[in-house]
């Protein structure tokens, strides 16, 4: 119910036709990332930049944030805006609670997919059956969730041994896998320090140490996700919900059923993203502690595109600006300043050459503005970090937004019948 | 006249009806007393408790105000939260130096506040026209630059007074007086609550009285309608931004002058969502949302007795918001069917030639 931003384009540039780059393959762009982040730490000697420790904070980070980006895309790709992930993902970490609590782990992870499917039949109800806005219903599902879970939480672990009204006892995860013999052995090559050797060793010894079998699932989800989504006739109808709805219907397509059946698995996404947070991340329930990730998600999404690739991108960046805040504090997080300063300069001259003069000269100053910042200070400051994954948001849907896309009827209110 | 009324009034009563019902079957599914409930929060309030719901409510009202004001052009301003905090951690910030006698520091302070709240929403309002990002996106990503920023600047200049983080305390003279407004109450109602009557007189005037009002509503119903209408809808957008970030700047200043003389790391928060949701449930209209604000300040004074009286846990109150919001919104959906499908049937059957049975398409 926005205002469709079509109305604003006739400014923005058109996309350039014709002339088509060649392509520069992803994994090339991860390892020139990865040898950058080596780099960084080399000449900065912040070991914690990419040590294990650091890697397996960032996993724990990224992987919430991924689940409830994957939930985003499935729901936006169904065409319903949906701003109630916060919500659906506190359900799921009230029903991990009580379901570790009382129960076992895998109960847990499963309790937590239906009380966030739960979240995501009402905004199903609301938004398919009865038209409300998108937006509304989100924002109504986010306060009902806040006093859900508390009021659950009060309920249920109130004189709790290790528990109170505000937190369950400490919750086991679901079983992780360890490789002994590799994880030492990485560990050993990773405190050599060596230029590259020593940050693929700590990559190696992150996924062979205390690495969470939900953490596996999540990935594999996220597969998943891309497989069904869009290599299916069921994620191509999906889709189809999402783009053109009457065009869909004139098809023969439910889009009713299909909408409700998106926004489900949505939700139970949602819901495990919340799960993940409480069983694998912090290992007991507490108020609040979702702490707007499910925003974070929604944000992820969006800067990769309403795609599960450039969603994992954005998620991976969040989590480890996160995680590298908590693991190694400002220091770390100030040697990253430098590959930012090297991006943006590789960035700016790349936008020179192609005659692109003021955004050019506006990313080449950002870039000695950002290295100076490196030379002058010591440590960045805990807030600023804490603010990276928004302002990042922000940069990229400013100066991409015209490459952005979402779903055309993204958010449109839709009835059966009314296709003109 | 009164068959209009009676459906007019029939989707909040309906809602309410709603989130009473669902509340109920909750404390009783959980195995709650409900009677304990139902008196405690139908309990009369004491003058103590009549003063807080009216500060409250004067607070939540600013704060629906300027959420509705983006709302009547479909504009969704989600950012209240951070730009009524950007606005007094300025206020606070300014006042506290006391560079300014009395009133005259007040003054200045208040129209700083303003001009931050306004500032920040507008970024979310250029943004959309010239880059055409969502200002859902961009102001929920404001929000948490807001509270991060404010922590940090609070860090840097703030003072340790307890165990929260402070701006310096505003100089007495600055301080604005409170209103003994109920007798019998040791409380004062805030002075500045005032404000929010006279936000809510200009809010009326400006959206049923002005051509700006005019064009806000048009762009709101239909965008491509006004577009051919010659309104700049990009101006629109900023300004709308802007003057919803101003009223946002406003929220928390009752309380900075009237109680808390400082901002600080335990400054209510949370102003912004509930104002959203309230301006959802008065159905962005300034005596709708005044009802609604009262409604919701009510729920919350009440409900701080429940834990000591009945044993509930006083988390059922947001519940309780919640699905009020929700179940307004279906009702209003229901009743608009319901109005549609019977002006439906009074056209056909006046269409109709007496006696003659004729089909008519639906």
């Amino acid at each position: 119910m926005t205002i469709a931003n079509d109305v604003f384009t006739p400014d923005l540039a058109p996309a350039p036709e014709g002339r088509r780059a060649r392509r520069i393959p992803v994994w090339a762009w991860l390892l020139a990332a990865f040898a950058l982040i080596s780099f960084a730490r080399v000449i900065t000697g912040s070991n914690e930049v990419d040590s294990a420790g650091t890697l397996r904070e960032a996993i724990t980070a990224f992987i919430p944030i991924a689940l409830a980006g994957l939930a985003g895309l499935w729901s936006e790709r169904a065409g319903v805006v949906n701003i109630g992930l916060e919500g659906m993902m506190i359900l799921g970490t009230i029903g991990a609670g009580y379901f570790g609590t009382f129960y076992g782990p895998w109960q847990a992870v499963i309790a937590a997919m239906v009380f966030g499917a739960i979240g995501g039949a009402l905004h199903a109800l609301a938004t398919v059956i009865f038209g409300v806005d998108h937006i509304v219903s989100g924002v109504a599902i986010n306060i009902m969730a806040v006093g859900v879970a508390a009021f659950l939480a009060d309920l249920w672990f109130s004189g709790l041994q290790g528990g109170g009204p505000t937190q369950s006892p400490p919750v086991e995860g679901p079983g992780a896998i360890n490789l002994p013999g590799v994880s030492d052995w990485a560990e050993g090559v990773e405190h050599k320090h060596w230029f590259l050797v020593s940050d693929l060793a700590s990559v190696v010894g992150t996924l062979t140490r205390e690495l969470s079998l939900l953490t596996v699932v999540s990935v594999l989800l996220v597969v998943a996700t891309y497989f069904i989504l869009w290599r299916t006739s069921f994620g191509l109808r999906l889709r189809s919900c999402g783009e053109s709805p009457s065009a869909a219907e004139t098809l023969g397509v439910n889009v009713y059923r299909y909408k409700i059946y998106a926004v489900l698995v949505s939700g139970a996404l949602a819901g495990l993203a919340g799960g993940f947070i409480v069983l694998v991340g912090a290992g007991l329930y507490q108020n609040g502690i979702t702490n707007g990730r499910g925003y974070i998600g929604l944000a992820a999404m969006i800067f990769g595109n309403w795609r599960p690739g450039g969603m994992l991108l954005g998620a991976a960046l969040f989590g480890y600006t996160d995680a590298l805040q908590l693991r190694a504090g400002g220091g770390a997080v100030h040697a990253l300043l430098i590959v930012i300063a090297i991006v943006l300069l590789a960035y700016g001259i790349f936008q020179l050459r192609k005659g692109a003069r003021v955004a050019g000269i506006v990313t080449v100053v950002s870039a000695v503005m950002f290295a100076l910042w490196f030379f002058i200070t010591k440590e960045v400051p805990a807030d600023f970090t804490r603010m990276t994954p928004y302002v990042a948001t922000l940069f990229v849907l400013a100066f991409s937004a015209q490459r952005l896309r979402m779903p055309a009827a993204d958010g449109q209110r839709y009835r059966r019948g009314e296709a003109g | 006249m009164l068959k209009r009324i009676v459906v007019g009034l029939a989707a909040p009563v309906l809602a309410i009806v709603i989130a009473m019902l669902i509340t109920v079957v909750i404390l009783v599914v959980s195995g709650n007393s409900v009677s304990g409930f139902m008196t405690t929060i139908f309990s009369v309030p004491a003058p103590r408790n009549i003063v807080n719901i009216i500060n409250n409510s004067s607070v939540l009202y600013l704060s629906a105000l300027a959420a509705a004001i983006g709302f009547r052009m479909n504009l969704f301003n989600i950012g209240v939260e951070g730009q009524y905090r950007v606005a007094v951690f300025t206020a606070a910030a300014f006042a506290g130096q006391g560079w300014l006698p009395g009133p005259l520091n007040v003054l200045v302070a208040v129209l700083l506040a303003i001009v931050a709240g306004a500032v920040w929403a507008a970024i979310a309002g250029v943004l959309k026209v010239t880059r055409g990002v969502s200002e859902v996106i961009s102001t929920i990503m404001l929000n948490a630059i807001a509270v991060s920023l404010t922590a940090y600047l609070l860090r840097k200049w703030g003072g340790i007074v307890g165990n929260s983080i402070q701006t310096r305390a505003l100089p007495k003279d600055s301080w604005v007086p409170g209103i003994p407004l109920i007798p019998g109450a040791p409380n004062e109602v805030l002075g500045m609550a005032l404000v929010a009557v006279v936000a809510g007189v200009g809010y009326a005037v400006l959206l049923s009285r002005s051509r700006f009002g005019f064009e806000l509503r048009a762009t709101g119903a239909s965008p491509t309608a006004a577009v051919a209408s010659g309104i700049d809808v990009r101006r629109m957008v900023v300004t709308a931004m802007i003057i919803s970030g101003g009223i946002a700047a406003l929220v928390g200043l009752p309380l900075l002058f009237g109680d808390t003389h400082s901002y600080g790391t335990t400054f209510q928060s949370g102003l912004g969502f509930a104002g959203i949701a309230v301006a959802l449930l008065g159905r962005n209209n300034p005596v709708g949302i005044a009802f609604g604000s009262l409604l919701f300040a009510f729920l919350v004074e009440q409900s701080s007795l429940l834990e000591i009286n009945a044993g509930v846990s006083n988390d059922i109150v947001s519940i309780t918001q919640g699905v009020l919001v929700l179940s307004v919104v279906v009702a209003y959906e229901i009743v608009r069917r319901y109005r549609l499908a019977a002006e439906q049937r009074s056209v056909a059957e006046q269409l109709a030639p007496a006696g003659a049975k004729q089909e008519v398409a639906a």
